[in-house]
């Protein structure tokens, strides 16, 4: 894997800008206005040439989705997604085609017979034993360094994504809530629920116990998300604030950001 | 975790073989595998698919169906007595009652057309003999012991209303509902989110202390193992490759194989570039291997690995490993 120094800065293939993507869902009552789930609700993220991008979340975080909204198999709400700086959602034809054989979705199998520019890799491993995850994993990583593949890599499996990518964003009810290079992701975790889930991890070392519980709760109707910040029911550290206020994203360190309304920005102290 | 050192174990395998006829031949799921639980205690169950960790269990519930699958061999000691000569009906009243299990999907082990409050309050009425009321107040009582929010609205609930985390935790009430001496969980926890897995682990531990359980933990997963076993079996197609106390075992393990797995883990917060892999794949359980059947991947494998089968063998105390090496 390349260090993210070496992968230049200017050299983005993708760009995902306030992505949104809802579903209608069935009326329970007459004359309602037809309800919507928002599984992707406002993402943004860009993804450069030879780099690994880790999406992590727990189930119905809106992940998957997201993937297949880049590759339009599911119609973005709204939105943009530039791919090297082509408006994807425009495309139509022999284009749409042409993006299609660039950048390819892989369920399980990323032995891909094509060379794309963008791989889209939704859990490849997690059907997997480890000692055949561990196989996948490398040869990922070699086609990268032989064809510098961009993959974005949803899993939801922290371990495994820290070890492959290069940058890793968490993703909560259709949000990404904090996003940083992988290393910062384990070493300086700082939105509440990237904590939790790092904690909640068993760690294969019988000296290092999970100790008590991480979080209590179930996550949210994703079809009726809290108010504010969507994380507020299930964090610890909640106040008055995040139940009126969605936290946006901002810097909080070099190339790390985060939703919280406890977090200081960058420069603020 | 107390125990004296004369103390007998309160579950027993003793040269478990379960086969399947297959139209290959005869998949050999267990073989001679031999592994106890004492009161109290949990014991660990780790291996990759197919590695017969599961067959195993549902040898000691007597619920592989007999044929394609036969007991080869052994037997299952539990407080002395061997749960493969009892007569079923007897069998049925151990089962659920004595030796309970949770498995992975609770989805699959409910019946999606009844109600929770029916499925569970028929546990006591079965195996108790309560009253329809009573059995009520019972099930009640133990969905709160489960810690699900107001459980009597939950009673009337469909299984497919409620989330994996909260089906798992209907299943688990429903399992120690008889409050059994043993409980066998088979990857409890391997369909749910990790911030809910933290929650049903930890419930299930202190459960398990509360009512005085012994448990066997299955589980692929190596961090569960290291976060809740006293003790681990590892197993690798079909047979035991290494047992130890779960300290011993992280710290010092003796099988090439459990070796390689823990290597093959990415590890948080520590950067390399390449996972260390085990070359090719598990041999088919009806491939007849003489030697140690984990030698063709073995990277230490000798020339006698490929002839002679190892046996267990201890290299410290509660330590055992079959290995050559």
């Amino acid at each position: 894997m390349s260090s993210l120094k070496e992968i230049k800065m200017n050299n983005v293939l993708l760009q995902v800008i306030n992505l949104v993507t809802c579903f209608p869902l069935e009326k329970t009552k007459l004359f309602q206005k037809t309800p919507f789930l928002c599984a992707v609700n406002g993402v943004s993220f860009d993804l450069k040439k030879g780099e690994t991008l880790g999406l992590v979340g727990e189930s119905g975080c809106g992940k998957t989705t997201t993937g297949r909204s880049i590759l339009r198999l599911v119609e973005p709400t709204a939105g943009q997604i530039l791919f090297e700086d082509e408006d994807v959602s425009v495309l139509t034809g022999q284009d749409m085609r042409a993006f299609r054989r660039s950048a390819q979705m892989v369920f399980q199998d990323p032995f891909a017979s094509l060379n794309p520019k963008l791989v889209v890799a939704d859990e490849p491993v997690s059907a997997l034993d480890v000692s055949i995850q561990a196989q996948i994993i490398n040869l990922m990583v070699r086609l990268q360094e032989e064809f510098n593949i961009s993959y974005l890599f949803i899993s939801h499996d922290l371990a495994v994504v820290e070890h492959i990518s290069h940058r890793v964003a968490i993703m909560y009810l259709g949000k990404i809530v904090e996003i940083a290079p992988a290393e910062n992701i384990y070493a300086k975790p700082a939105h509440p629920y990237t904590k939790a889930l790092l904690s909640a991890i068993p760690v294969p070392d019988p000296r290092s116990r999970i100790k008590g519980m991480v979080l209590r709760g179930d996550i949210p109707n994703p079809a009726d998300p809290p108010s504010g910040c969507t994380f507020r029911t299930r964090c610890p550290i909640a106040e008055d604030v995040c139940s009126r206020e969605v936290a946006e994203m901002r810097e909080i360190g070099p190339d790390h950001l985060a939703a919280c309304h406890a977090l200081q920005p960058a420069g603020a102290e | 975790m107390d125990r004296t050192n004369n103390s007998e174990p309160i579950l027993k395998l003793e040269d478990l073989s379960t086969h399947f006829a297959v139209p290959e031949g005869i998949a050999r799921a267990v073989e001679h595998l031999s592994y106890h639980v004492f009161e109290g205690e949990t014991l660990g169950v780790v291996g990759e698919s197919g590695c017969g960790k599961s067959v195993a269990a549902l040898s000691i519930l007597r619920l592989i169906p007999i044929p394609p699958g036969r007991i080869a061999s052994g037997k299952i000691l539990f407080m002395g007595q061997n749960l493969l000569e009892l007569p079923m009906k007897k069998m049925r009243k151990i089962r659920g009652d004595q030796i309970s299990m949770v498995f992975q999907d609770p989805m699959t082990s409910f019946n999606p057309v009844f109600t929770i409050g029916y499925q569970l309050s028929k546990v006591f009425t079965l195996h108790q003999k309560l009253s329809r009321k009573e059995a009520v107040k019972r099930s009640v009582d133990m969905l709160e012991a489960c810690e699900i929010p107001s459980p009597e609205r939950i009673m009337k609930v469909y299984p497919h209303q409620l989330s994996g985390g909260m089906r798992q935790r209907v299943m688990i009430a429903m399992a120690l509902g008889c409050n059994p001496t043993v409980l066998i969980a088979d990857e409890p926890t391997t369909a749910l989110d990790v911030t809910i897995q933290a929650e049903i682990l930890d419930l299930i531990l202190r459960l398990k202390k509360k009512f005085g359980m012994a448990m066997i933990l299955i589980t692929h997963d190596l961090g569960i193992i290291a976060n809740s076993a006293q003790r681990v079996v590892v197993m690798y197609a079909g047979e035991k490759v290494e047992e130890a106390d779960v300290l011993s075992l992280f710290e010092k393990p003796g099988h090439p194989y459990t070796i390689a797995l823990m290597k093959s883990l990415p590890h948080l917060g520590k950067t390399k570039k390449f996972l260390n892999e085990i070359e090719g794949v598990v041999p088919p359980p009806f491939r007849v291997i003489q030697g140690c059947k984990f030698a063709e991947r073995c990277p230490e494998a000798m020339e006698r690995c490929r002839k002679e089968r190892p046996r267990l063998r201890s290299i410290e105390k509660g330590h055992m490993v079959a290995c050559h090496l």
